[in-house]
């Protein structure tokens, strides 16, 4: 099976702090650490494990700068066998169907059975894949925690609510996207980015991929981010004030109060 | 020149989601004075039901009844819309496991702008939208403009617009199903696998004593263990603590999880992401414990306590087993 | 006068001279031997390199104290004199056992040097040298029959019981010194009966017993025990030494080989492969052990040497918390599988299949601290940090590492430290000092004679900064002149190492060499213990390194540090000797003088868990962060012992114990009963300044 996945190159948001600039227009990313978007991982980690199991290869693919290189050459370095760069000043400001629409550029050019994506990223959109997918007119499904290769088909088991697994059969090719869970990623150290260190990977820019830088960009996107912000506080919670014996007296006549103690 | 507004109403067992009526007011927010259409899909008597609840709140409720359309299948569904949907329209989604399944790909079908997640809608200049996001898991928000002028689809995250009071008033309730003939899918829905029940079912307990990462490890779950016995209660947690195994996953509140309408809730060491509260209905009396006095969960407790969770419960389990 | 017995070399059988069948034996058991040998060695010869031809007088006087001394021994007190009797006894009759062999094909022969007055001494000698190891055999069988030590015991998961192995090999030796004696009492019991000067038995001896049995018996019967003794020694002789590889008694043979190529240093860690440089790592095919021929001769010569003793185990931390490893059946499981890999007939069964999901388990691997007590008690010298580390490094090679170790050693690469803060704020810690103590940052381009090298958890956990600011207050009061590195400063990467990702630990080495050269200091200090092990034993090029305590001491000695009377005289203060400090670097005594600095301080010990017998608090570095399945926690075993000595308080020297035991304290529920304190928080707080 020939599988594309997805990845994004994002800031390490459990590893940073986020603060905002003074002029709102962005976060401050001088003393960010960037990695490969977690869901991302997970997404490269299955296609691996599948194409253990039934042969085939997985190309990773991502939409950015020289910088997101580094997160292409770790995948490949988890065991991914091909990467892809789509690079050009063109495709920055773009909003997620733009991304999405440069993707399928891409896909389009190869010969996939299954694209994966992770089910969000950064911003928590969780949009490019289903874009991904309506503009390649391929079935979809998202936040997919298992995946089983049947004949023909994948079956495959979405996380909903309440924890629940909604079990669907989805014909190939198509997009999925993928939730954290699903397996549990290998290892990837120094000594294996070493490893791929000199390999090729190919950079395409607007024109290999035969789009119109017009229809990108800003001007293409329907959608644009004004500026980041940190919302007022709100009044909040009562602070309870004391010594811990205080604060536990004051907590009991509250549980008291509101039934909490039987 | 307002365009039309609707908004996709999701229902189980005959009853609608809890945001069928917060979406009311959002569309509200977008154009105040355009009654928003509720779209129903289902299918037997327990669509009727939904559609009579819906007609109490919207002006019109369009009702698709058909077999395929009885589990809601996110790939099915979508070339519905796209096919009954006015060009320009305005479709509101929740945003849960559904929403983010139908909602990116319609957007694109039917070339309008897609919105995800919004948290408040500031308005409707022309035709731009202004909207508020949050990224990074919530630790910054952003201002959207969107051109809606071809349409949009927005999903509207849970609980950040009030619900309506649905009144008596009978909104129109109107038959479409024959829109909804000969749809097929390359997505076929098998079944849903419930998740363990597991010893104790926490969604129908009234006072929780929930567990995040400030407990810190699983030797020091018996602390909460220990105060949820003086109290009566039982023990919850948040997803952190089921990744690590130190809870089964029956015990999650979260949207990934259960959901819970407890009367009191103690949240210690739970910072307060939104998928976690996302689990927490109703009104519970909520009762934070947390070392971080910046934690977010201080923003929607009604109480709150800057203490290490570590220390603090076993010195309020001594005083409420003096109490008694 | 013709001897009272026929002796066995001039015996006949059914009319065939038993000289042939006594030729034959010893023939046909060496042939056997060495063809078992030869197997035996050639998985050694296919091993990974291991250079220890080297350093021989320190080899030698390892061998004359572990090995012929028994040093470690009587650290099980009646185990180990049981054995340092059989062990001597052993090597008193070797001289013996040879002439017998030999009696059988030479009649009257006796070794060069055995005649005479030497070889009467030798007789006597040989004689109690029996008995004694006949009484211990029969004690050792009823000790493993009736009381069965617990560390004896075989848990179900690795197999059966090893009683009977044990009781087969004592019941071995039993024979061959019953028949010896039986041979000889029959010779005395024969010139009796005929009235020749007997040769001397001596009195309470195996062979007395036996002669005076044998007193009365008739003249045929005594000639048929005479060479039925011989026969059943010889034959025994050969089968023992046949079966001698065959299990955990291959260490009599293997034991002096072993010790003589035991480790001679402490704290470090092997190379990746022997012979090949840091630099040249990157051309490697593959790292570490991953499957049995992976292992150095040496490794592999460890798993022969094992002698199945258990106290490894009995004193490992992890065992003794229950978690999935036991490292004596590291080494059995090991030895096993040699044996199958490499059997005695036919082919070779299989290729050689991956160790880890084959006799090992992940889980098995990663629950060691590296804390050095299996190795310390050890009487043969078996290394298990080696393995572990090789065993890791296979691991973390083929990307099999636990989800729970992932985060820290990606926030390790991309920031320096395993909580992933940022590197900016390393010396924030700096801000709490007070006390008009000025710390230098190196970062700023200031200059100071000595580094104080902080590490990471010390440098960013808010409870550990208190150690940092307390180390520093002492450095000043000393009137050391000192700085920090403060963001240039990354993690000294020593758990990195030791839990496989060799690569990551380089980098951080070369980083931070590159950092501390660049100050030109002179001397680097540390109150990390982990820290100071890695500074000192796997970093190079680097000036010397001192653990605080030293500094703390030389300052005492030299007036520049004065301590006022105990703040609470009435208290117990217990150390606890953290790993890397203790046994690791053998720093015991300096640390306990520090705290008896203090006038009117009260100290007590840990008398059966001090020094090189501490137990581990529950590991450093990574081992914060991984999640193992065990049923207590090894720091909640240790304050136990602490309370036990009757502690009020422990003072620990190493960050990470600190961590453990406050937690611990918690965990058993001893709060507001015992407290833990660091001891430059302990001596910081009785400066007088």
């Amino acid at each position: 099976m020939e599988i594309m996945v997805c990845v994004k190159r994002v800031p390490d948001s459990a590893e940073n702090e986020i603060v905002v600039k003074g002029d709102g227009s962005d976060i401050k990313r001088d003393d960010l650490v960037y990695s490969v978007n977690e869901w991302d991982n997970y997404a490269v980690e299955e296609a691996i494990q599948i194409v253990d199991r039934v042969g085939g290869s997985v190309t990773v693919v991502t939409i950015g700068n020289e910088d997101s290189e580094e997160v292409v050459r770790r995948e490949m370095a988890m065991g991914a066998h091909k990467g892809l760069m789509l690079v050009d000043p063109a495709f920055e400001g773009c909003d997620g169907r733009g991304m999405a629409a440069i993707l399928k550029a891409a896909v389009q050019q190869g010969k996939y059975d299954l694209v994966l994506t992770g089910a969000q990223a950064d911003d928590g959109a969780g949009q490019v894949g289903a874009m991904l997918a309506a503009l390649l007119d391929w079935p979809y499904a998202s936040l997919v925690n298992l995946i089983e290769v049947k004949d023909g088909v994948l079956s495959i088991g979405r996380e909903i609510e309440g924890g629940n697994q909604e079990i669907n059969e989805i014909s190939m090719p198509c997009v999925l996207s993928i939730q954290t869970g699903i397996n549990e990623p290998r290892y990837v150290g120094i000594r294996g980015i070493r490893k791929v260190a000199s390999v090729e990977i190919p950079v395409l820019n607007a024109g290999a991929l035969g789009l119109d830088a017009a229809g990108l960009g800003p001007a293409g996107a329907r959608v644009k981010r004004l500026d980041y912000f940190v919302p007022p506080a709100g009044v909040g919670a009562e602070m309870l004030q004391g010594s811990t014996d205080e604060i536990a007296a004051q907590l009991i006549d509250l549980l008291k109060a509101k039934g909490g103690l039987k | 020149m307002a365009a039309q507004v609707f908004a996709f109403i999701l229902h189980k067992d005959g009853k609608a989601d809890d945001s069928a009526l917060e979406l009311v007011a959002a569309a509200k927010k977008i154009f105040p004075d355009t009654p928003p259409i509720a779209i129903v899909t289902g299918a037997g008597a327990a669509l009727d039901a939904v559609c009579q609840e819906m007609a109490a709140a919207y002006p019109q409720v369009w009702k698709f009844a058909n077999e395929v359309l009885a589990y809601p299948n996110a790939e099915i569904i979508r070339p519905l819309l796209l096919k009954v949907l006015p060009r320009g329209g305005v479709l509101l989604l929740p945003q849960n496991t559904f929403g983010m399944d139908l909602g990116p790909g319609l957007s694109v079908k039917m070339d309008a702008a897609y919105v995800p997640d919004a948290v408040a809608i500031e308005g409707l200049d022309g035709a731009t939208l202004k909207v508020v996001r949050q990224e990074f898991n919530g630790q910054v928000s952003t201002h959207l403009a969107c051109d809606i002028s071809k349409g949009a689809v927005i999903s509207v995250r849970a609980g950040c617009f009030p619900a309506v009071e649905a009144r008596s008033a009978g909104g129109l309730v109107v038959d479409k199903s024959a829109d909804a003939g000969g749809l097929s899918a390359r997505r076929r829905f098998v079944e849903v696998l419930q998740a363990e029940v597991g010893d104790v079912d926490i969604t129908k307990e009234d006072v929780l004593v929930s567990v995040g990462r400030g407990i810190g490890d699983k030797e020091n779950v018996p602390i909460a263990d220990e105060l949820a016995k003086a109290m009566g209660a039982v023990v919850s947690c948040s997803r952190p603590v089921v990744d690590a195994k130190w809870l089964e996953k029956s015990r999650q509140v979260g949207t990934s999880g259960k959901t819970v309408k407890p009367k009191v809730y103690l949240a210690l060491g739970i910072s307060g992401s939104f998928q976690h509260m996302g689990g927490l209905k109703g009104n519970p009396f909520i009762v934070a414990v947390n070392k971080n006095p910046k934690a977010p969960i201080f923003q929607v407790a009604n109480v709150g306590v800057v203490a290490d969770v570590l220390e603090f419960v076993p010195e309020l389990t001594e005083k409420i087993k003096e109490a008694k | 006068m013709q001897p009272a017995l026929i002796a066995p070399a001039n015996a006949a059988f059914v009319g065939i001279p038993a000289k042939i069948i006594f030729i034959l034996i010893p023939l046909v058991g060496i042939a056997v031997f060495a063809y078992i040998m030869k197997h035996r060695i050639e998985p050694l010869l296919q091993a990974a390199p291991d250079p220890r031809f080297s350093r021989y007088p320190e080899r030698i006087r390892a061998v004359i104290k572990i090995w012929l001394a028994q040093w470690r021994h009587p650290r099980y007190l009646l185990a180990g004199v049981l054995h340092i009797i059989v062990f001597f006894g052993f090597l008193t009759l070797a001289a013996r056992s040879t002439q017998l062999v030999v009696l059988g094909f030479a009649a009257d022969f006796s070794l060069p040097g055995f005649g005479g007055a030497f070889g009467h001494f030798y007789s006597v000698l040989k004689d109690y040298a029996g008995t004694a190891v006949f009484i211990c055999a029969v004690i050792l069988a009823v000790r493993r029959l009736a009381f069965k030590p617990a560390r004896y015991d075989v848990p179900e998961r690795y197999g059966q019981d090893h009683t009977p192995e044990a009781i087969l090999v004592l019941g071995l030796i039993c024979t061959l010194l019953v028949s010896e004696s039986l041979f000889d009492a029959s010779l005395v019991a024969a010139q009796v009966a005929k009235g020749q000067p007997t040769h001397f038995l001596s009195p309470l001896s195996l062979g007395w017993f036996f002669g005076h049995l044998l007193g009365g018996a008739s003249l045929p019967a005594l000639q048929g025990i005479h060479l039925t003794a011989y026969t059943i020694h010889d034959l025994t002789f050969f089968f023992f030494l046949c079966f001698l590889p065959m299990g955990k008694h291959f260490h009599v043979i293997t034991s002096l080989f072993n010790v003589f190529f035991m480790r001679l240093d402490y704290g470090n860690v092997k190379p990746v492969r022997h012979g090949v440089a840091d630099s040249q790592l990157d051309g490697l095919k593959s790292f570490g052990v991953k499957k049995f021929e992976d292992f150095t001769w040496k490794h592999m010569l460890d798993f022969y040497s094992c002698a199945d003793c258990g106290r490894c185990s009995d004193r490992c931390p992890a065992n003794r918390v229950k978690r999935p490893l036991s490292p004596r059946f590291i080494s059995i499981k090991a030895r096993d599988r040699c044996f199958k890999l490499y059997p005695l007939w036919g082919r070779k069964p299989e290729e050689s299949q991956p160790l880890i999901g084959g006799i090992y388990s992940e889980d098995e691997i990663w629950s060691c601290t590296t804390c050095g007590a299996c190795e310390q008690e050890c009487p043969l010298g078996i290394e298990y940090i080696d393995k572990m580390v090789d065993l890791r490094r296979g691991m973390v090679d083929e990307g099999m590492v636990p989800q729970s170790l992932q985060k820290p050693l990606s926030a390790l690469e991309k920031r320096g430290n395993p909580w992933g803060k940022m590197e900016k704020k390393r010396a924030d810690w700096v801000a709490g000092v007070g006390d008009g103590c000025t710390v230098k940052l190196f970062e700023k381009g200031e200059a100071a004679e000595t580094l104080y090298f902080v590490d990471s958890i010390t440098s960013y956990d808010d409870r550990m900064q208190k150690i940092a600011q307390a180390t520093t207050r002492i450095l000043c009061a000393a009137g050391v002149d000192f700085g920090v590195l403060g963001k240039d400063e990354k993690d000294s990467g020593h758990e990195v190492r030791r839990f496989g990702e060799e690569m990551l630990f380089q980098t951080l080495k070369e980083q931070n060499t590159e950092a501390i050269q660049a100050t030109e200091v002179k001397r680097i200090v540390t109150a990390d213990p982990h820290a100071y092990n890695a500074l000192k034993n796997d970093y190079s090029n680097l000036p010397p390194v001192k653990h605080i305590s030293e500094i703390i001491i030389e300052s005492l000695g030299s007036g520049r540090l004065k301590l006022k009377g105990a703040e609470n005289g009435s208290k117990t203060y217990v150390y606890h000797d953290p790993c890397y400090l203790g046994r690791h670097n053998a720093l015991y005594d300096i640390p306990r003088r520090a705290i008896d600095a203090i006038p009117g301080i009260r100290r007590g010990e840990m008398p059966a868990d001090c020094r090189d017998r501490s137990f581990c608090c529950g590991g450093g570095g990574l081992m914060l962060f991984y999640e193992p399945e065990e049923e207590t926690r090894m720091g909640v075993v240790r304050v136990k012992m602490a309370r036990d000595a009757g502690a009020d308080v422990i003072v620990t020297a190493c960050p990470f114990c600190l961590v453990n035991i406050e937690d611990a304290i918690k965990v058993a529920g001893l709060e507001g009963k015992m407290e833990a304190i660091d001891l430059c928080e302990l001596i910081d707080r009785h400066i007088q300044r």
